[in-house]
């Protein structure tokens, strides 16, 4: 038997999925941006929503998500992704919207755009990527960023009475009436991948079933902006980010 | 079917942008435009269009309902006043830089700061010189009737729609509150599905049949990429100012001064030159409808033969740049206007005419 005999269709166990396009990304190796974007890819493929996938990109290191998976979508100003979201979904309720948004986009500039859009209820799925740092400007202070944490604009780690407290705005997400769906998940493990991929599957299937807002939070790791090896900053976050930001559903209705 | 009312100059906008068939509207409620939003909810045009509207958390939600609207290829709109487009200058800029269509009516009112609910016309400058940033326009209307509120709103979306560009209604209070009879237009039907993916082939509604993707953004890195769309914004300006110059004209043949104003200010202006040619002082009205692309040329030929300009202005003086810029100095220009809310007498703009030119009948 040579190699040949084995690369056979019938005995393929894994492919990458068709949406996830070949173009060059920009994400550092140990990103989680990466997983996340196979994750979406897949799951559209999966329930067949390629021709109804509407994505709405942020300002950040996912402001250039639309050159990856392969469906129709709009460039955001930083943090209104939700308000776009909005307009796309209210006025075309048969396309499944998302949003893709970072930690300064959902938790400090779009803030009033986020807790409203969810608040309403819009039947949209939000996918909150929280990296307790800003990756695509060099590394500064994110409203996550923990107590003590450096960056580049906490160089001597981040204070409470200069910075104030991080912010988990996911649990103020599952306060609100007009979520259905508020989940923690994390992509370091195969273990914690599966768990995300059905998180945002569901979060997928509720805007399309019109059950109000669903917040998936993946709590992950920027081991360029933390500067650390893909692997230290895995055991970081374990360590570190799930004590202020513990995986789980908050809410699932 | 057509028909006559009697309104407010926001409750037509309301009723035109229904008939229009518009598909939405996102709006933050300020004085004095706050009935646009109060007539769309009266009217209740999901339960009979399908229009959707929603009220925004902010003007800045509201832009980005907007932005997002456009993006599918939706004619949609905002309303607001000055304090409210001055939180909306980021989606303006974004929505020129995405080259998507969408109506944004400012009914003024003074400023600077929170400045006051009274009419002014002081966001000239920010209408029609960008507001946002970077190098754009928006095609800018100024409507001075209610009938004009209703007209311009379908002038506005086929011009957005034809050059995909912001275009906005800059309307003043005196515009928005006053009511006046509006022949309102035949109703027509919201664009389906099918027909926005062949008029917006851009437009973000999905991959239906698997069609190639399309992403809606306004960022490009590539600085020679970013250059030759800079490139492609401004022959898009070029054609606009090249067929959608708009004005209005009234005895400017043979007049001894030209008047310039637009808006809430011609109508004014009208009573000014009525005025004066009882006193025997001919003069004439150039309206510009069009605040950008500006009527530079007609202004030009128009004052060809006049003695002086007096530009009417609820402003410090702003409109009166492109004016001068227009007769190159040819023409001696003056100016004359209230500020804070204060909306000037005919006989007031009359004495200051004669005044500023010392015509002494």
């Amino acid at each position: 038997m040579d190699v040949n005999d084995i690369l056979k269709p019938e005995n393929r166990v894994y492919k990458k999925p068709t949406l996830l396009n070949d173009n060059h990304m920009h994400y550092c190796p140990g990103c989680s941006h990466g997983v996340v974007h196979k994750l979406i890819a897949e799951i559209l493929e999966e329930m067949h929503a390629e021709e109804i996938a509407i994505g709405i990109a942020p300002v950040g290191c996912a402001v250039f998500a639309y050159n990856y998976i392969d469906v129709d979508w709009i460039e955001a100003p930083h943090g209104r992704a939700p308000a776009l979201a909005t307009a796309a979904k209210r006025l075309q309720p048969d396309k499944l919207v998302f949003t893709y948004q970072g930690d300064g986009d959902m938790a400090a500039i779009g803030t009033a755009e986020s807790l409203h859009a969810a608040n309403r209820g819009e039947n949209i799925a939000m996918i909150f990527i929280n990296n307790a740092i800003y990756g695509m400007t060099g590394g500064q202070m994110a409203p996550t960023t923990l107590l003590g944490m450096k960056t580049s604009t906490t160089p001597y780690g981040r204070r409470v009475d200069l910075n104030g407290y991080p912010l988990a705005i996911t649990n103020l997400m599952a306060q609100l009436d007009g979520t259905c769906y508020v989940t923690r998940q994390s992509v370091h493990t195969p273990a914690a991948v599966r768990k995300a991929k059905a998180a945002i599957r569901k979060a997928f299937e509720n805007s399309l079933q019109g059950k109000g807002t669903s917040v998936v939070e993946i709590v992950s790791t920027c081991n360029s902006g933390w500067k650390m090896t893909p692997e230290q900053a895995n055991k970081w976050m374990e360590e570190n980010m799930f004590a202020k930001y513990p995986i789980g559903d908050l809410k699932n209705e | 079917m057509e028909e006559v009312r009697l309104m407010k100059g926001n409750e037509a906008l309301a009723h035109a942008a229904i008939r229009y068939g518009a598909d939405g509207y996102f709006g933050y409620p300020i004085t004095p435009q706050s009935e646009v939003l109060e007539t769309l909810e009266e009217l209740r045009p999901w339960e009979t269009t399908g229009m959707v509207v929603l009220q925004a958390e902010s003007e800045l939600a509201a832009i980005n309902m907007v932005y997002g609207g456009a993006a599918c290829g939706k004619v949609v709109f905002t309303s607001s006043s000055s304090p409210g487009i001055s939180l909306m200058q980021e989606g303006l800029s974004y929505i020129a830089a995405s080259e998507v269509p969408a109506l944004i009516v400012n009914v003024m009112r003074g400023g600077p700061g929170l400045g006051t609910i009274h009419p002014s016309q002081a966001d000239y400058f920010q209408a029609t010189k960008g507001g946002g940033h970077g190098d754009y326009h928006m095609i800018v209307l100024a409507p001075s009737s209610v009938q004009e509120m209703c007209d311009f709103m379908w002038l506005g979306w086929d011009l957005a729609f034809k050059y995909r560009t912001p275009a906005m209604l800059l309307a003043d209070g005196i515009v928005g509150q006053m009511m006046e009879k509006v022949v309102l237009p035949e109703p027509r039907k919201r664009r389906t599905e099918d027909e926005i993916r062949q008029l917006c082939p851009w437009a973000i509604n999905g991959r239906k049949n698997m069609r190639p993707r399309n992403v809606v953004t306004s960022l490009e890195l590539d600085d020679e990429r970013m250059e030759q769309n800079n490139l492609r914004f401004q022959r898009t300006y070029r054609e606009i100012e090249k067929n959608e110059i708009r004005y209005e004209e009234i005895n400017t043949d043979d007049c001894d001064y030209l008047l310039v104003a637009f808006g809430s200010m011609a109508r004014i202006c009208q009573k000014v030159m009525e005025i004066a040619q009882e006193e025997g002082l001919k003069l004439g009205l150039l309206r510009p409808i069009t605040l950008w692309p500006f009527p530079y040329e007609q202004i030009k030929k128009s004052s060809r033969n006049a003695k002086g300009i007096l530009v009417v202005e609820l402003s410090a003086g702003q409109m009166i740049e492109d004016v001068k810029l227009a007769v190159e100095c040819k023409v001696d220009v003056k100016h004359y206007g209230r500020l804070g809310g204060i909306v000037p007498t005919p006989e007031e703009v009359l004495d200051s005419l004669k005044e500023q030119f010392s015509i002494n009948k």
